[in-house]
């Protein structure tokens, strides 16, 4: 590990200021993927300015039902408050749903949406990636790229988004709020994710020194009834194949509010818009749900690795939504 | 990467500096960089070898150590970052030399083969109990599942954890 000079911020203003100040810093706050990265050798910082003293931490419920989530709230802690429980089940499943205990004692919320991707070209920090190495190539493009997107790529990158909870936040309209050099500003957190097109290299559209202080989640009644479900390798601690966030209100059998996110799918949390639109207003059932993943998935773009996607997200989108929408308290 | 001037008080160099961490309620000054995992923190400079480097990546759990009373991993954490924040590690489950009941229940119930990820597994599984998340052997599963066991001992660490869950200090 190469070494790095360290600061702890007392406040945010120091540390937009450190990190402004200093083009080779970055904020540290769970460090559950920098620190890992740092070893790698993927990532080079010469000074990192560790936020976590910082009060970012709580969960607040707002007046219209919504949650301010603040930037530092550990996902361990996110998950298991009161307010996303009872009103956001899907943030709650997906937050569980997502690395080990450990890693949810360590890992902060804004720091998820900031995780970088898991393809190994990307981690091994020698083989062309322009993600890495702008203007160096990707080798995932002809490589091992099983568990690489379908959805959002480029001939530049076509690296998964990683997180379990950016696809729930997406599910249900979350804004990130920023302090930085520029002042505060609220981005909608589909719009914090930039697809890779030409500069994989830039994920989101945040500037140097621009630090996430809170994420928030508007008052969603639809989302009382909603659900996570991921498809993975393995029953636990492993990262999706697929997984689709969904909520949905069903009035006199018609499906009458949908929120549908995918996840393992997309070189950013999917919102799936296309399906959305496919079912409002339509009847709720296998046909409209099958038909609905059919318009999402047309714009897939399979390899032959990972070819096997395009069907288990259709199947993922169906039983979610068959989930979702069972049952009483429709 | 080039190196810039020192420019806040707040800011350390790149070089040994001194670090207090307080480890099973001892404080302890070191004279490491902040690049220092808190593992390596544990290992290299206290002497104390319980927490075991399995993969240094955060994967496997060997390292699991609490910090606060939390469990987290010791590999994916920064020794510097530990200043203010009370650690404890498998040496400090049993500061007299007697066992803690989970250490007595894994010796029971013969929940290891190789023992390296152990001291990972027992301090996971004391906090799994504190958390409330060993109702069924479905949910000590997933709960545990940042433990990784290649030896497989997985159905009789499930034993230790039930045993130590319902109050049976010897098992059975």
């Amino acid at each position: 590990m190469r070494p790095f000079r360290y600061a702890r911020a007392t406040d945010a203003d120091s540390a937009i200021a450190m990190v402004r100040d200093h083009r080779d810093s970055a904020f540290l706050a769970g460090g559950t993927t920098e620190i890992d990265l740092i070893r790698q050798d993927v990532l080079r910082p010469g000074l990192l300015v560790d936020i976590n003293d910082l009060p970012l931490s709580d969960v607040e419920d707002l007046p219209d039902g919504g949650l301010r989530i603040g930037a530092l709230a550990r996902m361990s802690d996110v998950a298991q408050a009161a307010g996303v429980v009872a009103r956001f089940p899907v943030i709650s499943q997906a937050l569980l749903l997502g690395a080990s205990a450990q890693l949810r004692n360590m890992a902060s919320m804004a720091g998820n949406l900031c995780q970088r991707v898991r393809c190994s070209y990307f981690r091994d920090a020698t083989s062309p990636c322009n993600k890495r190495d702008p203007g160096s190539g990707c080798a995932a493009l002809d490589g091992f790229n099983r568990g690489h997107a379908i959805l959002g790529t480029s001939d530049k990158c076509i690296a998964t988004h990683p997180s379990d909870v950016a696809v729930a936040l997406v599910a249900v309209d979350a804004v990130v709020h920023t302090r930085g050099p520029g002042g505060e500003r609220a981005i909608p957190v589909d719009d914090f994710f930039l697809l890779p097109g030409d500069t994989p290299e830039r994920e989101h559209p945040l500037e140097h020194g621009e630090l996430i202080t809170a994420i928030e989640i508007p008052g969603a009644p639809v989302a009382r009834r909603s659900v996570y479900l991921k498809f993975r390798d393995r029953e636990s601690y492993e990262f999706a194949l697929v997984s689709v966030a969904a909520a949905a209100r069903i009035q006199d059998g018609t499906v009458a509010d949908i929120r549908l996110a995918l996840g393992g799918v997309g070189t950013k949390p999917w919102r799936a818009r296309h399906a959305e639109r496919s079912l409002l207003g339509q009847p709720a059932g296998e046909a409209s749900f099958a038909e609905a993943a059919t318009q999402e998935l047309a714009m897939a773009t399979p390899r032959p690795l990972n070819a096997f996607k395009v069907e288990l997200a259709r199947r993922a989108i169906v039983r979610a939504l068959a989930t979702v929408t069972s049952g009483d308290g429709r | 990467m080039s190196m810039d001037v020192v420019s806040s008080p707040l800011e350390r160099g790149s070089g040994a500096g001194a670090v207090v961490l307080t480890v099973n309620g001892q404080v302890h000054e070191l004279r490491i960089e902040p690049r220092v995992s808190l593992l390596d923190a544990l290992r290299e400079h206290l002497g104390l070898t319980g927490s075991k480097k399995g993969c240094d990546q955060g994967t496997c759990g060997a390292c699991t150590v609490w910090a606060d009373g939390r469990r987290v991993l010791a590999c994916l954490t920064l020794a510097v970052t530990c200043e203010g924040r009370e650690i404890t590690t498998i040496e400090g489950l049993a500061p007299g030399g007697e066992l803690h009941p989970m250490q007595a229940a894994f010796i029971d119930r013969d929940a290891f083969q190789c023992g390296y990820c152990t001291p990972g597994q027992i301090m996971s599984a004391v906090a799994l109990l504190e958390e409330g998340h060993a109702a069924d052997d479905a949910q000590i599963a997933e709960w545990m599942s940042g433990n990784i066991c290649r030896c497989a001992a997985y159905p009789n660490i499930r034993a230790a954890i039930r045993d130590v869950r319902g109050g049976a200090a010897g098992g059975e």
